[in-house]
């Protein structure tokens, strides 16, 4: 498994800290993720290996939570909340704006692997709707022409990626 | 003149000059409490709390002094205490702030709690989309520790305890406190089956553990700062305290409000607070307590009985903002979350919204659930934008009746009240809908959608 050293060393110093060294996997896929954007087969296998559980242990993990991501995406990945409060506010427009606007479904990758879109649940913060987040950052009160112009900014790099790659 | 709120937990949020950090706390009297508490003993603590009659503010509003004394203490395992910071039932975006803006009160109340119930390890299970949350309360447990608010010793009162910040993935369910608990041991956020499984004897890693709201939390630093009994005298006897209000949807000024329990009405929260509906709108329905909570028709008249024996005939803006007069009007107070609708809402796209919600929560444990909330979906979903027949009306209220009462966790009622709630108040509604959408698929025209 190819980590940064700094990586290596914070998942060393986490385990410990808990009573049971299975309650590191989360934590341990959260900084996987972060640092590789997907969580890949090597990478369960790696998990299990570090905490003695079996890959199975940990794919079951992996494929139940919804942040964690089985293949790469794009350069910037597009949440937009859906749920109720987002949705009064007008959400399935916004999403509609980026869809147009990158020329991909949701659930998709726009073709010049600029940035994802998927639909998320209520992210607490429904008194901003519609709110999206791209990558860690959280936009409030995103309507079709606001989508547009985070589009625009992604393209002109004026967004910094969580990740560099 | 409207009523004004009452700020105990949001007292400093949002206030000019406030910041997250230990210095700008303890400049606003931060930490006192904690230090009084560490010269009691820890059952007094429980008693106060006991006394003050706080009620769980996650959703089922279960009081608090009650669950901690439920603890197990003869096993002779050790106690851990969780605080469910997962804030992710639909409409409610109050732990947030707290989390955000004044992380510290979060971890003095945490740390009384603790230091009350004997806890050995305290968890703080925040959602993983608050990633910039997570950061926050990791360095105010730093600078606490350094001030021995918490780890070893802490105060020189010889009780040790650290907190560790575990972050979810982007399941609703761990928001449920043993789905909480099974995701905190690092699987599949299973919830659990109760009895035997309350965490106050069965919790994490099968030792007794306290598992409690931000909010719920937050209220224990004033119950030791005023006392239980003067705690007690704000609000109404059995709706203690003051609370979070988030208001979200067609209403001019959304936010989070804060006021005693019984305070003010729905009709002063959206009209007098929150500036009420848009020009030209009128108000169609509520949903006052979160996506779970049964919604309330606006022309409606809700008439019985308190607890107290009091009758009550009420219109839904005279309907006092509390704990047991939401209850008594058939729905809740749960999570705080009030989504307001207005007429240009269409009800069965807003059903339609929610069942989508529950369908991709589920975790599929048990099959009235696993398949019920599925099938929901379809069914709403075709009533929206796709070949709707007329029995559908029917058939999604069999089958919310069929998950009801019928499954390992509450999330099966979450999922089928709404159902059943938007049915009984808007039926005519569904009917003309399903009617309209079964003869538009035979002319084939396109429809379009703004809630699904
Ligand atoms: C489906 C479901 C989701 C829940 N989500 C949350 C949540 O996001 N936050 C929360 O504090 N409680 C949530 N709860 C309630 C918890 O199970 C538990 O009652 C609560 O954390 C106890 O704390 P309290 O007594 O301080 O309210 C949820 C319950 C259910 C059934
Ligand atoms: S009711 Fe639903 S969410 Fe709860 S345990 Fe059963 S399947 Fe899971
Ligand atoms: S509904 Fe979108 S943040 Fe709550």
């Amino acid at each position: 498994m190819n980590l940064k050293p700094e990586t290596f060393s914070k998942i060393d110093q986490l385990i410990p800290r808990y009573p049971e060294k299975r309650s590191a996997v989360l934590p341990l896929l959260h900084l996987i993720q972060e640092e590789r954007g997907w969580i890949s087969n090597e990478a369960i296998e790696w998990v299990a290996d570090k905490l003695e559980l079996q890959p199975i242990n940990v794919y079951e993990v992996v494929t139940f939570y919804p942040m964690f991501k089985q293949k790469p995406g794009g350069r910037y990945a597009i949440k937009v909340c859906r749920t109720l409060s987002c949705a009064l506010g007008g959400a399935y427009k916004t999403c509609k704006s980026f869809q147009e606007a990158l020329g991909c479904e949701v659930d998709g990758t726009s073709e010049d692997a600029l940035a994802s879109i998927e639909f998320v649940e209520c992210h607490a913060n429904c008194g901003k709707a519609p709110v999206v987040m791209i990558d860690e950052q959280m936009y409030e009160g995103v309507d079709e022409n606001a989508a547009r112009k985070l589009v625009e900014a992604m393209r002109a790099g004026e967004i910094k990626p969580a990740r560099e790659d | 003149m409207a009523v004004e709120e009452t700020r105990i937990i949001f007292k400093h949020i949002d206030r000019q000059g406030y910041t997250n950090g230990i210095d700008c706390y303890e400049r606003h009297g931060g930490y006192a409490e904690l230090k009084k508490a560490v010269g009691m003993e820890p059952d007094a603590i429980c008693a106060e709390v006991m006394e003050s009659g706080v009620r769980g503010r996650g959703g089922a509003g279960f009081p608090a002094g009650m669950k901690w004394k439920f603890l197990d203490r003869k096993s002779g395992k050790p106690i851990y205490l969780v605080c469910n910071a997962d804030e992710s039932e639909p409409g409610t975006f109050k732990d947030r702030q707290i989390i955000y803006k004044d992380p510290h009160q979060l971890i003095e109340g945490m740390m009384i709690t603790a230091f009350a119930i004997r806890a050995k390890l305290a968890f703080i299970y925040i959602r993983g989309e608050f990633f910039e949350g997570a950061r926050i309360l990791e360095r105010a447990i730093e600078e606490a520790r350094a001030k021995n608010y918490l780890g070893d010793n802490i105060l020189g009162s010889g009780y040790s305890c650290d907190i560790i910040v575990h972050r979810g993935a982007g399941a609703y369910i761990c928001g449920e406190e043993t789905g909480l608990i099974e995701s905190l041991e690092g699987k599949r956020p299973y919830p659990r089956i109760k009895p035997p499984y309350f965490p106050a004897a069965l919790g994490l890693y099968q030792c007794p553990t306290i598992v409690n709201n931000v909010e719920t939390l937050c209220n224990v630093k004033h119950i030791v700062n005023m006392s239980g009994k003067v705690f007690a005298e704000i609000g109404t006897p059995g709706n203690t305290g003051t609370r979070i209000w988030c208001v979200s949807g067609h209403v001019r000024k959304p936010g989070y409000y804060e006021f005693p329990c019984a305070a003010l009405t729905l009709g002063e929260l959206i009209y007098d607070i929150c500036g009420g509906l848009l020009p030209g709108r009128s108000l169609k329905a509520v949903i006052p307590g979160g996506s779970s909570s049964k919604i309330l028709r606006a022309d409606e008249r809700f008439k019985g009985k308190l607890r107290d024996g009091t009758e009550f005939d009420w219109g839904i803006n005279d309907i006092p903002m509390d704990f047991d007069s939401l209850s008594a009007v058939g729905s809740m107070s749960g999570s705080g979350g009030v989504i307001v609708m207005d007429d240009t809402t269409d009800i069965v796209e807003a059903l339609a919204n929610i069942n989508y919600f529950y369908a991709h929560e589920s975790c599929g444990q048990c099959t009235p659930c696993r398949e019920g909330v599925q099938w929901m979906k379809k069914v709403t979903y075709r009533m929206c934008n796709g070949a709707a027949r007329e029995e559908d009306v029917e058939l999604l209220r069999s089958i919310a009746g069929q998950i009801e009462g019928r499954t390992i966790c509450a999330f099966g009622e979450a999922a089928s009240w709404p159902v059943q709630s938007f049915l009984a108040k808007f039926n005519d509604e569904f009917v003309a809908k399903a009617k309209a959408q079964a003869a538009r698929n035979a002319s084939g025209e396109a429809v379009e959608t703004t809630l699904i």
